[in-house]
């Protein structure tokens, strides 16, 4: 030790430590780096946040931000997550058509692949809820619907109605009709809360039971006839009224108005 | 034909023992009319003669939809279990397989699904109680116009407005039963209600409900009240309204040969029978078809009922309607007193609630009182010729729609694209201000159709034939109206406001009429005076005219 001890000031000390740390990262480096593959992957993320950057500010950056920052005219995207995005673009509902109570889905006019790199930027800017697998929201098991209308019961109903037909909030706000919604949109939206809509995360929700959810919409949704005949709507009984009204007894008092005007002539004398 | 004329013999001496019956169908006429008196009933009642006009009908629409709702309703009552105990539901409809719900939700749901033609059983009971209840509506609306319920009737107005509010609280409870979420959330807020009435409002729900909301006595105490209270007081309600109209004669409108000792029209037998006998058919046809093919209170849908559930689109069967809107456009005020709160936002509805059916419910005694009319009336008024009742009465509807309005101010909200807030403020506004409008345009509408009938009887109708005259000027041929129809046009009489008693006694001593006697003179002049009717064609005015050279 005396002697190494002695030469610490030798003038190439320095280049020899300098070469022990250089291999010690290297040989570090090689030991716990990433395999091939995962190197490709990052090559690939960060191309899509890349391209997801440049769509961002064609499409998204008047409002929110070159950066995702926010500003008075849309709120700041960091941390919203790629599911966030993925439900916003995915309905059409983002980029918005103009301000107003709330924004309307419509027409999607971006690709999947656009819409995953979009995702892809905005989910680098900061962490959060992350786009579900189809695992995640596809149920196998029959019994989740029954379970899954409970919760949506009482989760859901109060705002998207019994039957998921949508309905009315406060200042021409609304809840929209989940008929003919994506599963994956469905899940994405009880993740994200978008809009006037609370956030159901994993710590409040479990993903099963979101599955659930998921399952019991789609069967609500699906073609299958409803036992009663013509749902009117599903929207209770203030369609029913409106029909028993003009079919029921406007079609009776017809009947009546054909009956009176249909009798045996009196004999004129 | 020696048994007809011999039937006819056997009528007219009723308990006869007749020794030589044609056949076996008259032993068994003669058998009852011995026991039963049958023949004398028939021959008083058999040739009663009807009018003949659509609107006559709508009431023979109520009694057959509640004759279809009691007949399903027995079949309902076989397979519902009303009772409150819990159970796990393991039926055909997989959507609730597991789920914990009373038995009266499974059983309903074991209707729907698992019982024979229950549920085109169960859709026939409920279109037919909403279909009922619009069609009293719209009957009682019938008679109001035009002015039926004037002596003597006053009293069967009376049994039918009671028919009408048991028939919106009998749907009500029966609305109830099912205990899915849309019926238990009405429950939750009848409680709701009650517990919002001062004093009594607390005894009064731990009384009804059997202890806290929502106990396990609600289901089989609205059961008692729905199948057996309520409609038990509408049957003998309903025998008296019809006993009323037999014994009154059915009113008819003017026309030659009409006057108020009479009654033109047909007889019951063959006529009616046939008429009101197939048009029960149709009634019950109809019904069961919309039942076929239009779904009604989905229960499998809405779920069981579970305090902590609520789904959107909670209202009432149409008929309770406008008390859901006047309780959702009432503002939610409260004040305390004394250490007890008072809710008006829950409580000034509850109490608007029966203001509003009594409103339409006291006007024929209102009526009455302002014109001090002691005779009997069997001749009908043309709406047109009563421009104050026309107009109080489309003011009430337009009320009752602004109510329904706000009852549904979700789904205008979202199926107009329009702000529930400003829905909310339209009714709040339009609750005062709408009825007022629809009354001033009523009335002015009532007196132009009046002047139009006055000008079609003093100048006749226009022909559509153009003549052009000597020297140039075109004019419009008018036909005069035949004989009959200018009878119709005048037949009417036209009250006159009464006046005020001299304010001077026979002594000259200055006297001031009561307060009740100048209100009388005023609201009899508001509803006869000048500006509310114009004075109808006299025969000398139309004598006048029709004598002239040339046109006019």
């Amino acid at each position: 030790m005396k002697k190494l001890s002695a030469r610490r000031r030798h003038p190439l000390a320095a280049l020899v430590v300098l070469l022990l740390a250089l291999a010690a990262t290297g040989g570090l480096y090689a030991a716990f780096a990433p395999a091939d593959k995962a190197q490709a992957d990052v090559a690939a993320q960060s191309l899509a946040i890349d391209e997801g950057k440049k769509l961002f500010a064609v499409g998204c950056s008047s409002c929110h931000g070159l950066n995702g920052q926010g500003s008075s005219a849309g709120p700041s995207l960091v941390g919203v997550g790629s599911a966030s995005v993925d439900f916003q673009v995915g309905t059409g509902r983002m980029p918005a058509q103009q301000p107003g109570a709330q924004v309307p889905s419509k027409q999607n006019i971006y690709s999947q692949a656009e819409i995953d790199q979009l995702a892809a930027f905005v989910a680098s800017l900061g962490p959060g809820p992350v786009t579900p697998t189809k695992e995640q929201y596809t149920s196998t098991n029959p019994d989740d619907i029954s379970k899954g209308g409970e919760l949506f019961r009482t989760n859901c109903a109060q705002c998207h109605n019994f039957a998921g037909q949508g309905g009315a909030l406060t200042k021409g706000k609304y809840a929209p009709s989940l008929e003919g919604a994506d599963a994956k949109h469905i899940y994405e939206a009880m993740q994200t809360g978008p809009q006037n809509m609370p956030s159901f995360p994993d710590t409040t929700m479990p993903e099963e039971q979101k599955k659930q959810i998921v399952a019991f919409v789609r069967h609500t949704n699906s073609d299958e006839p409803n036992p009663g005949g013509l749902t009117l709507g599903s929207l209770g009984p203030v369609t029913e009224g409106l029909f028993g009204w003009i079919f029921g007894l406007g079609t009776l008092i017809a009947v009546a108005i054909w009956v009176a005007a249909h009798t045996t002539k009196a004999k004129k004398s | 034909m020696s048994s007809a004329s011999s039937t006819t013999s056997g009528a007219t001496k009723p308990a006869s023992t007749r020794a030589n019956p044609a056949n076996k169908w008259e032993a068994a006429a003669d058998w009852t009319d011995g026991r039963l008196g049958i023949y004398s009933l028939a021959k008083a009642n058999l040739r009663k003669i009807f009018p003949d006009h659509w609107s006559f009908m709508l009431g023979e629409i109520c009694l057959y939809t509640f004759i279809i709702i009691i007949l399903t309703g027995v079949y309902l009552t076989l397979f519902f279990k009303p009772s409150m105990g819990e159970v796990i539901y393991n039926g055909s409809y997989v959507p609730l397989k597991g789920i914990s719900m009373s038995e009266a939700y499974a059983s309903t749901l074991d209707i729907s699904f698992e019982v024979r033609g229950g549920l085109l059983i169960r859709q026939i009971h409920h279109w037919a109680a909403l279909v009922f209840v619009a069609a009293m509506l719209v009957h009682m609306m019938r008679v109001f116009f035009t002015g039926a319920f004037r002596k003597p009737r006053e009293v069967n107005w009376v049994f039918g407005f009671l028919l009408l509010v048991l028939g919106m609280f009998d749907g009500f409870f029966g609305y109830s039963l099912p205990d899915d979420l849309l019926s238990g959330t009405g429950i939750r807020f009848m409680e709701g209600a009650i517990l919002a009435v001062p004093v009594i409002g607390t005894y009064i729900q731990m009384f009804l409900y059997g202890g806290e909301f929502p106990g396990h006595d609600i289901i089989p105490r609205f059961f008692t009240i729905h199948v057996l209270l309520i409609p038990g007081i509408m049957l003998g309600l309903l025998v008296a309204h019809l006993i009323l109209v037999f014994y009154h004669k059915h009113t008819q409108w003017a026309g030659p040969g009409k006057t108020e000792k009479n009654v033109v029209g047909m007889p019951l037998m063959p006529v009616y029978m046939a008429k009101a006998g197939g048009f029960f058919f149709l009634v019950f046809g109809l019904i069961a078809v919309i039942s076929a093919i239009a779904s009604i209170n989905p229960i499998w849908a809405y779920g069981p009922y579970r305090p902590d559930q609520v789904s959107t689109d909670a209202q009432p069967d149409w008929y309770m309607g406008f008390s859901e809107g006047l309780i959702r456009v009432m503002p939610g005020w409260e004040i305390s007193l004394w250490g007890h709160t008072l809710n008006l936002g829950v409580f000034v509805p509850l109490m608007i609630f029966p203001l509003v059916l009594v409103a339409i419910a006291v006007y024929p005694f209102i009526e009455g009182w302002i014109t001090g009319d002691k005779r009997e009336h069997h001749i009908l008024d043309r709406p047109r010729n009563a421009p104050v009742r026309t107009a109080l009465g489309a003011a009430w509807i337009s009320l009752y729609l602004v109510l329904l309005i706000g009852g549904g101010n979700d789904l205008f909200a979202t199926h107009l694209h329009l702000s529930l807030n400003d829905i909310t403020y339209f009714v709040r506004i339009g609750f005062f201000v709408v009825p007022v409008i629809t009354f001033i345009v009523t009335k002015r509408w009532c007196l132009g159709l009046q002047r139009r009938d006055k000008e079609k009887v003093l100048h006749g109708r226009e022909t559509g034939v153009i003549k052009r005259l000597p020297h140039g000027e075109f004019v419009e041929v008018h036909a005069q109206l035949p004989q009959k129809d200018l009878y119709k046009l005048t037949a009417h009489e036209q009250v006159q406001p009464v006046q005020l008693p001299a304010q001077t006694d026979e002594n000259g001593v200055a006297g001031k009429a009561g307060i009740f006697t100048r209100t009388r003179a005023k609201l009899s002049r508001g509803f006869y005076g000048e500006g509310s009717q114009i004075p109808k064609p006299t025969a000398e005015e139309h004598h006048e005219i029709t004598s002239g050279h040339g046109h006019h």
